[in-house]
């Protein structure tokens, strides 16, 4: 079975609050069933997700952000290398990096939406400005998902 | 009792290093150094924010919900907590023995996550800093600087992690947030395809472990005045072994050995763990001190993880692995190796060790079986203990009559290694840092001890726009004479 075209992934963990804004946007957007979309969650990005990567057109990453300008912010990403990897995370970039690093070849063209959060306290539920941002993400990648010539936000 | 270089005499009068190598919104590690005018070291502790908040998180919540929040505590291992919390939930239920097939479906996802975790740590965390040297250019120093050099290694790391994920997807029922291990059993069974599946890359898994044993095998030897001395200091090590001694990461009693390899308690029941272990509270530090209690607090601290399994276990079950092990035994002449950067290999050991025990899981037909739950006579509490990737793990629960919990202790790897992490830590500053000018290599050497063990740091919160490593040096009144940090684009300084 060949991969769909579009991958959307997003991650974080559903308990810490604001965190959870990468899996509730998964969770929104699969509920949409959009045609030759498919969207994958995990708590963080790690290396074997670069081989979700193949055999994309295109993918958007998604994460809560402690600094994006509210309600989002969305730019394309390349390949770059990572300094700071440990075993508990790993940045989006360097996913990318390590997929033209096994392939030989350029990853597909990847976005970056970062949702801004608030709260991350263990136990709480997402706050009300994150809920908020949530909407405004999914409004925006729903018009975007759809767009099969879209190349940029 | 204070340890050597943990509590300063005059810390007024010392400059502090503050090395932060990962801050998070929740829990954050830090390492802090005291140093004198010229740079003479006085004080070292590492820092490290504990789950007592998931403690109480838990607390409340119907018992049979328990499994699936735990898997919350961690993105990296949260599979030995799933099966930590199912086990101690197992004992509450007055489940003794578990069905073959529920028993060998768990021991299955158990063994995925430890091929995939320690495949993680190995090729991807550690080997930057083994094959290219502590002091090597930071740009390169990283998985992509692996996989730029040495691209075949690079790929196996990733492939098997990938296989360990996708044994814990066909056993956990999904990729992440598995639902698999229930109180009493399991609520799946593999289906022929997926037993299919799986089959079909084992044999390779094997074999790509034992490259790797392969590969740091030959690092070690090639080295061993680096590796053996490297934060190298004597301490005892603990575990879980099965009755017969052999090495088992999912069940087994509690077996601790001293420094020489004596044995201090072995085949312990470990629903009496709290007869035997007892945490320390220092005032210092969030995470607390475990020691056997017969030893007391001075002596009786120890290692957890790989290096202790591998030198407490008599033997290990699989072919390949016991090979190994027996050339590891070897290598150490006699008496344990103590060697922080020993943890590597003993890793590698363990993966192959893994590897095989999957191959053998997949070719029992009792994983194909529908016979999943077992029934006993309901308790209030339980114990669950598992040999997690990190070390060993400790899951305590007590449920009232509605079936809330009540009371929940946990005690992690990275608790069970606090004391032998500060350590170690201590013994590189002692040795790499004393008397010189610091500078980012010297720094990672410091990291280097530290992610020998891979502490967990409350890992699961990491928004983006958070800044992974960050050195602050203060002077006696806490102001702040330089920051450097290190982002994506390498090691920057602020001030």
């Amino acid at each position: 079975m060949s991969a769909a075209p579009v991958l959307v992934f997003g991650w974080g963990n559903p308990s810490r609050g604001d965190d959870a804004l990468g899996p509730l946007f998964i969770e929104a957007l699969e509920a949409l069933a959009l045609p030759g979309v498919e969207c994958l969650t995990d708590f963080q990005l790690q290396v074997e997700h670069a081989l979700d990567l193949q055999g994309r057109q295109r993918v958007l990453f998604v994460d809560a952000s402690l600094t994006a300008p509210a309600p989002f912010s969305v730019d394309p990403i390349a390949a770059d290398k990572d300094p700071t990897f440990t075993t508990h995370a790993m940045s989006p970039q360097a996913v990318l990096h390590v997929y033209g690093e096994l392939n030989g070849a350029e990853p597909p063209p990847t976005w970056l939406l970062a949702i801004r959060g608030e709260k991350y306290e263990l136990g709480e539920p997402l706050s009300a400005a994150a809920s908020d941002h949530l909407a405004a993400a999914l409004s925006w990648a729903r018009e975007w998902l759809t767009n099969e010539g879209a190349t940029a936000p | 009792m204070s340890f050597e270089l943990e509590t300063a005499a005059h810390p007024e009068k010392l400059k502090r290093v503050a090395i932060e190598p990962v801050s998070r919104v929740e829990g954050h590690g830090k390492v802090t150094i005291l140093l004198d005018d010229n740079n003479k070291v006085h004080q070292v502790r590492l820092h490290i924010v504990e789950f007592r908040g998931f403690e109480r998180f838990i607390q409340g919540r119907p018992y049979w919900e328990v499994p699936v929040m735990v898997q919350r505590l961690c993105g990296i291992c949260p599979v030995s907590h799933h099966l930590a919390a199912s086990k101690a939930l197992d004992v509450v239920l007055g489940v003794k023995h578990l069905t073959p097939t529920a028993e060998k479906i768990r021991r299955l996802m158990h063994y995925g996550q430890m091929l995939q975790s320690h495949a993680l740590h190995f090729f991807h965390l550690s080997s930057p800093d083994l094959l290219f040297g502590f002091d090597s250019d930071v740009a390169k120093r990283n998985i992509v600087g692996v996989a730029a050099a040495y691209p075949e290694v690079a790929k196996k790391g990733i492939l098997l992690r990938k296989f360990g994920q996708e044994v814990i997807r066909h056993t956990a029922g999904k990729r992440v947030h598995g639902t698999g291990a229930i109180p009493g059993g399991v609520n799946k069974s593999l289906s022929k395809e997926e037993r299919a599946e799986l089959h079909k890359d084992a044999y390779q898994m094997v074999m790509w472990s034992r490259d790797a044993v392969a590969i740091i095998k030959k690092l070690h030897m090639q080295n061993p005045a680096l590796y053996n001395s490297f934060g190298t200091f004597k301490s005892n090590f603990l575990s879980i072994v099965a009755p017969d001694g052999a090495l088992d990461f999912y069940h087994g009693a509690l077996r601790a050995r001293d420094a020489e390899g004596k044995m201090i308690l072995d085949q312990v029941d470990y629903q009496d763990y709290d007869k035997v272990i007892e945490e320390e509270v220092k005032p210092w530090s969030y995470m607390k001190f475990p020691f056997i209690k017969s030893l007391g607090k001075d002596d009786g601290w120890y290692k957890v993880g790989p290096l202790a399994r591998v030198q407490n276990c008599d033997y290990i079950p699989t072919p390949l692995a016991d090979a190994e092990r027996r050339e590891f035994v070897d290598f150490a002449g006699g008496s344990p190796l103590h060697a922080t950067l020993g943890y590597h290999w003993a890793r590698m050991i363990e993966m192959l060790f893994a590897a095989e025990t999957i191959k053998d899981l997949l070719n029992d037909d009792d994983i194909e079986g529908d016979n999943l739950m077992a029934t006993g006579e309901r308790g209030r509490e339980g114990v669950g203990v598992i040999e997690a990737p990190r070390g060993t793990l400790f899951h305590h629960y007590r449920i009232d009559e509605d079936d809330l919990v009540t009371m929940a202790n946990l005690i992690v790897s990275t608790t069970n290694n606090n004391h032998a992490m500060n350590m170690a830590v201590r013994e590189v500053a002692k040795k790499y840092l004393d008397g010189k000018e610091l500078t980012e290599g010297l720094l990672n050497h410091i990291e280097v001890a530290i992610r020998a063990y891979d502490p967990c740091l409350s890992c699961a919160t990491h928004a983006l726009g958070q800044m992974p490593l960050e050195v602050t040096l203060e002077d006696c009144e806490g102001k702040v004479i330089d920051r450097v940090y290190r982002d994506a684009h390498g090691l920057q300084s602020t001030l």
